[in-house]
C-alpha cells in the first residue's frame, strides 16, 4: 500500500505497542529551553537520569532579555530562570546553547539553523510549536512537563497515531503575500480546532514554492489549527538548506542521509483521512480581529457581526472577543488604529521575514513605537550585515537581543493593557502579549506597513 | 468517585494562556498553582469558582503545552473536565496528573449542563463511567488501559522502562541504519 511521509517516520520509530493502541516512539532530538525547569525536577525527584544526552538540546529563548549583551539587566526571577537552565543542562550533561552563545535563538530557530532538524528524524520539545520542526520533513510536536521528563529518562515517547489530513494549495502566491497571509488564510477555513488529532501535510504547488523560511513559517502554526504536527515532504530545496549547516552530517555522512531522504516524501497513491484545498491565488495579506488565529480575515473584510451567527456558544465567544478587542461589528479591518507593533518569534523571526519587513521601512518612519527581534544571534548578526538593524532604528523602531521576547512577554517585553500590537507572533489569545494586551496577527510585511502608517493597512498600497 | 460543583463555560477556544497566564509559569510546582486559575479572566474565574467539574466549549486547553494549566486546574480542586473537544497536547498533560477530560458533543451533554446550570452538583464515577447531576444520567465511554492508568495513578516512566531492551535493541539498529543520526 502506498505510505506517506507521516507513515514511513512513523514505523521506523516504533519501539512497541500498548495494549491501548500507542506506540512507544524513539524520540531522535529533544530539545529543552529555560520551562523545562519542572521536568529536571520531575527526573531529578525520581532519581533518574538523561537516557541520551547527545540527543538532547537545550537553549535560553523564552526569557532572554532583548537589551544589549554581555550581562543584559533582567528581573531577579528571569536570572534565576537562566540560572536554573544552566544547572540542568550541567548536571545531565547537556549541551546548551546559552544566552551568549553565538548560536542562541529560539528553539524553533536556532536548532535548524545549527542543522539538528533533519528530514525523517521525530522531534520532540516542550512547546507546542515544535510544529515547526515539520517543514524539513520531521515529526515534531509539542509535549508537556511530564512528558519531557519521561523523554528525557526513557528518550521515547507513548503516542496514539495520529489521523493524517493534506492541506494542498496549487497556484502561486500574489505579490506581498508570505507563507503568515497562507497559514491564517488556512486556520481561517479550518478552524482553530480543525485539526484536532490529525497531523497536517502540506502540499501543492505553492507549498513547494516556499522556501524553507516560509515552510517553518507554516508548519509552525499548525497547532493553531490544533494540529498534532504539520508536515512538508523534503525535497532539494531543503537539502540544500541543510548541506553545510554546522551539525549536519557531512561528506559521506550528507550522501547517505540524503540518498535516505529521498525516499521519505508521501507516495503518489497514499490516502489521507482527510483533504482540503485552497487556490493560493485567492489568498490575500491576512489579519486577525479576535482572540483565536481562526479569526483571521483578508485585508479587505469588515469585522464580523455575532447577531448573524447562529450557534450560541459562537456567538458568546465572539461577542467576547469583541468586547476583549474594543472593536465594533461591521467596521473595515483596514484602518483599525494600532499602538505599536512586534516583529519577530518564531513564526517569523527569520532573516526572510526581517528583509520583508525592512523592505516597507526603508526610507519610511514608524508612527507607532514598536520593537524587532531577530528569532537568533545568528539571523540578528546576518541582518545587521545587510543593515537591516540600520533600516529598523532609523524608522524609529527598537533592534532586540534575539528571543521569544514579545510573543509572549515572559522577559518582561510587554504590550500595556488595551494597546493594539500589530504583531508578527502566532497567538492573539487574551493577554498572551501582556495583560489586557490586544493582538493583531499578520506578516513582517504587513505589521511593518501598520508601523509606517499607525494603523492596519494593505502593505500593496505602501509597495 | 467525584462529587462536588458543576460549572459550565460556554465560550469556545479557551486557550492555555487564559487557564494560566504565563508570567506565573516560573513559580515552583510546590508552592500551588490554584490560585493562579483563569487569573487574568475575572468571568472565567467567576465562573470556575469551587467547581469541581467544568462543562466548557470545543477546543478547550488548546494553544501553548504548558503543563501549568493543568497544575492551575488540578490545585484549584477541579477533578474532570467535559468538553465537545481538547487540545490534543492538554488532554495528554491531564491524563499524567490525574485529572479526567471527557470529549462529549454538546448535544450529548446539553441535559447535564442544564442541570448543571441550576446550581446542582455533578457527581463522576469513573470506575463505573457515569456523570450524574440532579436526575440526569449519562454513560461514557472510556479506553481500559487510559482508565488504569488514571485509576491506579502508575509511575509510566517505570512501565516504559520495562521496554528497555526493545528501547537498546532498536537504537542499534537504527545506528546501522542511520549512522548519521547522532549529531557529532
Ligand atoms: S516565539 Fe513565542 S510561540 Fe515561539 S517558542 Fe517563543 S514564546 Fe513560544
Amino acid at each position: 500500500m502506498a505510505r506517506t511521509l507521516l507513515d514511513k517516520i512513523w514505523s521506523a520509530h516504533v519501539v512497541a505497542t500498548r495494549e491501548d493502541g500507542q506506540d512507544l516512539l524513539a524520540v531522535d532530538r529533544h530539545y529543552v529551553h529555560e520551562g523545562s525547569f519542572h521536568a529536571f525536577g520531575m527526573l531529578e525527584h525520581a532519581g533518574r537520569a538523561v537516557r541520551r544526552p547527545e540527543l538532547t538540546f537545550a537553549v535560553a529563548d523564552h526569557y532572554a532579555p532583548s537589551a544589549a549583551r554581555p550581562n543584559p539587566p533582567m528581573a531577579a526571577d528571569v536570572a534565576g530562570m537562566m540560572v536554573q537552565l544552566r544547572g540542568n543542562a550541567a548536571r545531565h550533561g547537556v549541551a546548551l546553547l546559552d544566552l551568549e552563545d553565538a548560536r542562541q535563538g529560539i528553539v524553533h530557530v536556532a536548532m535548524p539553523e545549527q542543522g539538528l532538524t533533519l528530514p525523517g528524524l521525530t522531534v520532540v520539545c516542550g512547546d507546542s510549536h515544535t510544529s515547526t520542526h515539520g517543514a524539513f520533513g520531521a515529526l515534531g510536536f509539542g509535549i508537556g512537563a511530564s512528558e519531557v521528563s519521561h523523554v528525557l529518562a526513557t528518550q521515547a515517547i507513548w503516542q496514539a497515531r495520529p489521523r493524517s489530513l493534506r492541506i494542498s494549495v496549487e497556484g502561486r502566491l500574489g505579490a506581498h503575500v508570505a507563507a503568515k497571509d497562507l497559514v491564517l488564510a488556512i486556520i481561517a477555513r479550518i478552524g482553530a480546532a480543525g485539526a484536532v488529532g490529525h497531523v497536517i501535510e502540506y502540499a501543492g504547488t505553492a507549498v513547494r514554492a516556499l522556501s524553507m523560511e516560509g515552510r517553518m513559517t507554516l508548519c509552525n502554526m499548525s497547532i493553531e489549527a490544533g494540529g498534532r504536527a504539520g508536515l512538508v515532504g523534503p525535497d532539494e530545496v531543503t537539502f540544500a538548506w541543510l548541506e553545510g549547516r554546522p551539525m549536519a552530517p557531512r561528506e559521506a555522512a550528507w550522501h547517505a542521509a540524503v540518498a535516505g531522504w529521498r525516499g521519505l516524501p508521501t507516495e503518489d497513491d497514499a490516502a489521507f483521512d482527510g483533504e482540503v484545498s485552497l487556490d493560493g491565488a485567492a489568498v490575500a495579506p491576512s489579519v486577525t480581529w479576535g482572540t483565536s488565529p481562526e479569526t483571521a480575515l483578508p485585508i479587505g473584510a469588515r469585522i464580523p457581526d455575532p447577531a448573524a451567527e447562529p450557534d450560541p456558544v459562537r456567538r458568546r465567544t465572539m461577542e467576547e472577543q469583541l468586547r476583549y478587542m474594543g472593536l465594533v461589528p461591521g467596521a473595515a479591518l483596514e484602518g483599525t488604529p494600532v499602538d505599536r507593533v512586534f516583529i519577530g518569534s518564531c513564526t517569523n523571526g527569520r532573516l526572510e521575514d526581517l528583509r520583508a519587513a525592512a523592505a516597507v521601512l526603508r526610507g519610511r518612519r514608524a508612527s507607532v513605537p514598536g520593537l524587532v527581534v531577530a528569532g537568533s544571534t545568528p539571523v540578528k548578526r546576518a541582518a545587521e550585515a545587510e543593515g537591516l538593524d540600520r533600516v529598523f532604528t532609523e524608522a524609529g523602531l527598537a533592534w532586540g537581543e534575539a528571543g521569544c521576547s514579545m510573543c509572549v512577554g515572559m522577559n518582561g517585553d510587554l504590550v500595556p493593557p488595551r494597546e493594539r500590537c500589530a504583531s508578527t507572533s502566532n497567538r492573539n489569545f487574551p493577554g498572551r502579549q501582556g495583560p489586557g494586551s490586544r493582538t493583531h496577527l499578520m506578516s513582517p510585511a504587513m505589521a511593518a506597513a501598520a508601523a509606517v502608517e499607525g494603523r492596519i493597512v494593505d502593505v500593496r498600497r505602501l509597495a | 468517585m467525584v462529587r462536588g460543583r458543576g460549572a459550565v463555560l460556554d465560550r469556545a477556544n479557551v486557550d492555555t494562556d487564559q487557564v494560566i497566564p504565563a508570567r506565573f509559569l516560573r513559580r515552583p510546582r510546590g508552592t500551588g498553582y490554584g490560585p493562579y486559575l483563569f487569573h487574568d479572566e475575572p468571568e472565567l474565574l467567576a465562573a470556575a469558582a469551587g467547581a469541581v467539574v467544568l462543562f466548557a466549549g470545543a477546543n478547550f486547553g488548546c494553544g501553548s503545552s504548558r503543563e501549568g494549566a493543568v497544575y492551575a486546574l488540578a490545585d484549584a480542586g477541579v477533578r474532570c473536565v467535559v468538553a465537545p473537544s481538547f487540545g490534543d497536547i492538554f488532554a495528554g498533560n491531564a491524563g499524567k496528573n490525574g485529572l479526567l477530560t471527557l470529549a462529549l458533543d454538546e448535544d450529548a451533554t446539553a441535559a447535564l449542563r442544564a442541570a448543571v446550570a441550576g446550581g446542582g452538583d455533578v457527581a463522576v464515577d469513573l470506575p463505573g463511567q457515569t456523570v450524574t447531576a440532579g436526575a440526569v444520567r449519562l454513560e461514557f465511554a472510556i479506553e481500559p488501559f487510559r482508565k488504569r492508568l488514571l485509576v491506579e495513578g502508575l509511575d509510566d516512566i517505570g512501565l516504559t522502562l520495562l521496554h528497555a531492551a526493545a528501547l537498546e535493541d532498536w537504537a542499534a539498529r537504527d545506528a546501522a541504519a542511520r549512522p548519521w543520526m547522532v549529531p557529532g
